[in-house]
């Protein structure tokens, strides 16, 4: 069942058509991921479904609303979205960025409800940022604010996810942190998240489904293992991957990559050849 | 929190007695100097035939009242264009608002002459719309147009050409005796028909402001995060910016152009509360009336007996705050 659901959208910077005739099925309850090359459009399709573009043409549905249609506080309540490069204050305090995530379950009382401070003191302790909550954000490092901004999306208390690419600035370990916080959610509190990842091994582990994005194009859907292949990987990143089970989870793994480019150009060379003759 | 709450309650607390303060210290000091006795007697016991009384009555008190006034007014202007914009250097003079409402005026002066003071503010707001509508709009047309530097530049360039175009009508036409007021504010012209209706129309301008106070901080974390919260930032803006043209338009219409105080007051103010614009906005308007109002009381003494015009006391500050604020921001597009 589709909880997300992307009609025929067009998005638009200025006239420059990013996607057009796109549609998209975001299944409730699972990870999707969405996959390709720098510039294809990802954070714009994420942008569209976050209701922070509005398509052009098209629609975007959640749980079957019209996203244009619904109040977007009442979306707010729904659905979160962790932007690329979000940029706040940096005398901002981290509790207090943090909190801002319970805007939208706001009642007219100015003051954070016990339940306000629940989820705050949780996505602290989740994201484990607590060692940082009276700090300025401008005074951490660039992995620790990504993690403050999960955080912030995390109180938000959604029920769907959109995340643009949560494990840039971290170190390996801290990758995996934040994808298990992902699949912890997934799996605990049946959150519906889609995704942008650039490394396809995390893709490929901690997906239900994934997304493969070239030129504002889908070119596939389906699941990891349907996915991540030779051929696709071939046709969204134009690189010939080596790719095996990964013996300890059976999820696909790409060990090694060449550029196609180069076998592209010679066939090129070649058809060029022989139409010539 | 708690904690973190008390300055800017601080400032709101002591804010009557400072402000009562400073009005007083006005009243008194000037080119001719009166004891508090005098001051007491014209404001409680005026007699219309004292000439002390007919100073303090007419000139003293609306000229302390207007300098707290639009220093409050620019200020709290200017906040809410930085927090909105996220434009560290946004503000009513550098982003063409107060040049927009010198130029309607210069219009209205030449071809609807005698016009009520009621209308004069109206013009005043109606031109503080044009001059942000044109910068606002330019900048979005140029690439990257909107970020700090360019806006200001964008604001600079064409509030030059707007003050200019009024400069050569009004010359043209002769007026340029009448318009020169509004080109270098001065606080001891002020006329109390104007004040009685810039508190009014002011009070307006600062609701509004109150109103989307703490939707301006969400909005200060960007448009996306903002969305995202379930914010409706358009509405918001266009609330922020009737707020500015209530504010900015009353006051050019009051005083004329007065720079800087809409740039370096709601700066000095965040630096002193924080950046949570629920208090940043009340607490701006407070330092900025204070900051005007004692800035005025300066004025008077700098070149005494000789009143020096408090556009060159505001700039003596603010043009080292506003060299400092690019050099130390320059790099990030964060306020
Ligand atoms: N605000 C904008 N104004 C104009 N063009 C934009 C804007 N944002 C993105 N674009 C353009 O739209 C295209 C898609 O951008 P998008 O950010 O969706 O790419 P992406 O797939 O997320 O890339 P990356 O992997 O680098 O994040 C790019 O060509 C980009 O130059
Ligand atoms: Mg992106």
């Amino acid at each position: 069942m589709s909880i997300l659901r992307v009609e025929n959208a067009e998005a638009r910077y200025e006239g420059n058509v990013i996607f057009e005739n796109l549609c998209l099925d975001v299944i409730k309850g699972k990870i999707t991921t969405i996959i390709g090359p720098n510039g294809c459009g990802k954070s714009t399709l994420l942008k569209t479904m976050g209701r922070i573009l509005k398509p052009k043409f098209g629609k975007v549905y959640l749980q079957d609303q019209d996203i244009n249609t619904l109040p977007t506080q009442e979306i707010a309540k729904r659905l979160t979205l962790l932007p690329q490069n979000p940029i706040a204050p940096g005398e901002l305090g981290v509790e207090e960025l943090i909190s801002y995530g319970r805007y939208p379950h706001r009642k007219n009382i100015s003051n954070l409800t016990t339940e306000d401070k629940e989820k705050i003191e949780w996505a602290l302790e989740i994201t484990h940022t607590l060692p940082y909550r009276d700090r300025p954000l401008g005074s951490l490092s660039g992995g620790q604010r990504q993690k403050v901004w999960l955080a912030m999306a995390l109180a938000q208390d959604t029920t769907v996810l959109l995340l643009d690419e949560p494990t840039t600035y971290l170190d390996l370990a801290h990758q995996l942190d934040v994808l298990q916080i992902v699949e912890n959610l997934n799996h605990h509190h049946q959150c519906t998240v889609v995704m942008v990842l650039h490394d396809i091994n995390h893709a490929a582990r901690f997906s239900h489904e994934i997304v493969g994005m070239r030129d504002g194009k889908i070119m596939a859907t389906g699941s990891p293992h349907e996915l991540i292949t030779a051929d696709t990987l071939k046709q969204i990143f134009h690189i010939d991957a080596r790719i095996m089970v990964d013996p300890s989870n059976g999820s696909p793994v790409c060990f090694g990559y060449e550029s196609a480019l180069a076998e592209e150009e010679f066939v090129l060379h070649k058809e060029k050849e022989n139409v010539a003759t | 929190m708690v904690n973190k709450n008390r300055v800017p309650k601080m400032i709101i607390l002591t804010a009557p007695l400072l402000i009562v303060l400073v009005i007083f210290l006005s009243i008194l000091y000037g080119a001719k100097s009166f004891d508090p006795m005098t001051v007491w007697n014209a404001i409680f016991h005026y007699h219309a035939d004292n000439q002390d009384h007919a100073i303090i009555q007419s000139s003293r008190v609306p000229r302390a009242l207007g300098a707290l006034l639009v220093g409050a007014y620019l200020a709290i202007s200017g906040a809410l264009m930085q927090g909105m914009t996220r434009n560290y250097l946004a503000s009513p003079s550098i982003m063409g608002v107060t040049d927009g409402s010198v130029f309607v005026i210069t219009l209205c002066m030449v071809f609807i002459p005698s016009l009520s003071s009621y209308q004069m503010i109206f013009a005043s707001m109606i031109g503080s719309a044009l001059g942000a509508i044109i910068v606002f709009g330019f900048g979005s047309l140029i690439r990257n147009g909107l970020s700090p530097i360019r806006l200001a530049i964008i604001g600079t360039v064409i509030g030059t050409f707007l003050s200019s175009l009024s400069a050569a009508i009004a010359s043209y036409f002769q007026v340029s005796q009448n318009v020169s007021f509004w080109y270098n504010a001065r606080l001891h012209q002020i006329d109390p028909s104007m004040l009685k209706l810039a508190i009014p129309f002011g009070v307006i301008g600062i609701i509004l402001a109150l109103y989307v106070s703490k939707s301006i901080t969400i909005l200060s974390l960007g448009e996306d995060i903002s969305i995202t919260l379930g914010q409706r930032t358009k509405y918001i803006k266009i609330i922020s910016m009737l707020a500015v043209i209530f504010l900015t338009g009353t006051a050019v219409a009051l005083v004329g152009k007065i720079g800087f105080v809409g740039l370096i007051i709601p700066h000095m103010t965040r630096f002193l509360v924080g950046i949570d614009y629920k208090w940043v906005i009340p607490c701006a308007g407070i330092v900025g009336g204070l900051f005007l109002a004692i800035c005025d009381i300066l004025s008077r003494f700098i070149n005494y007996p000789f009143e020096t015009p408090i556009g060159v006391l505001t700039a003596i500050i603010g043009v080292p705050f506003f060299l400092y604020l690019i050099r130390s921001k320059g790099g990030k597009n964060v306020v």
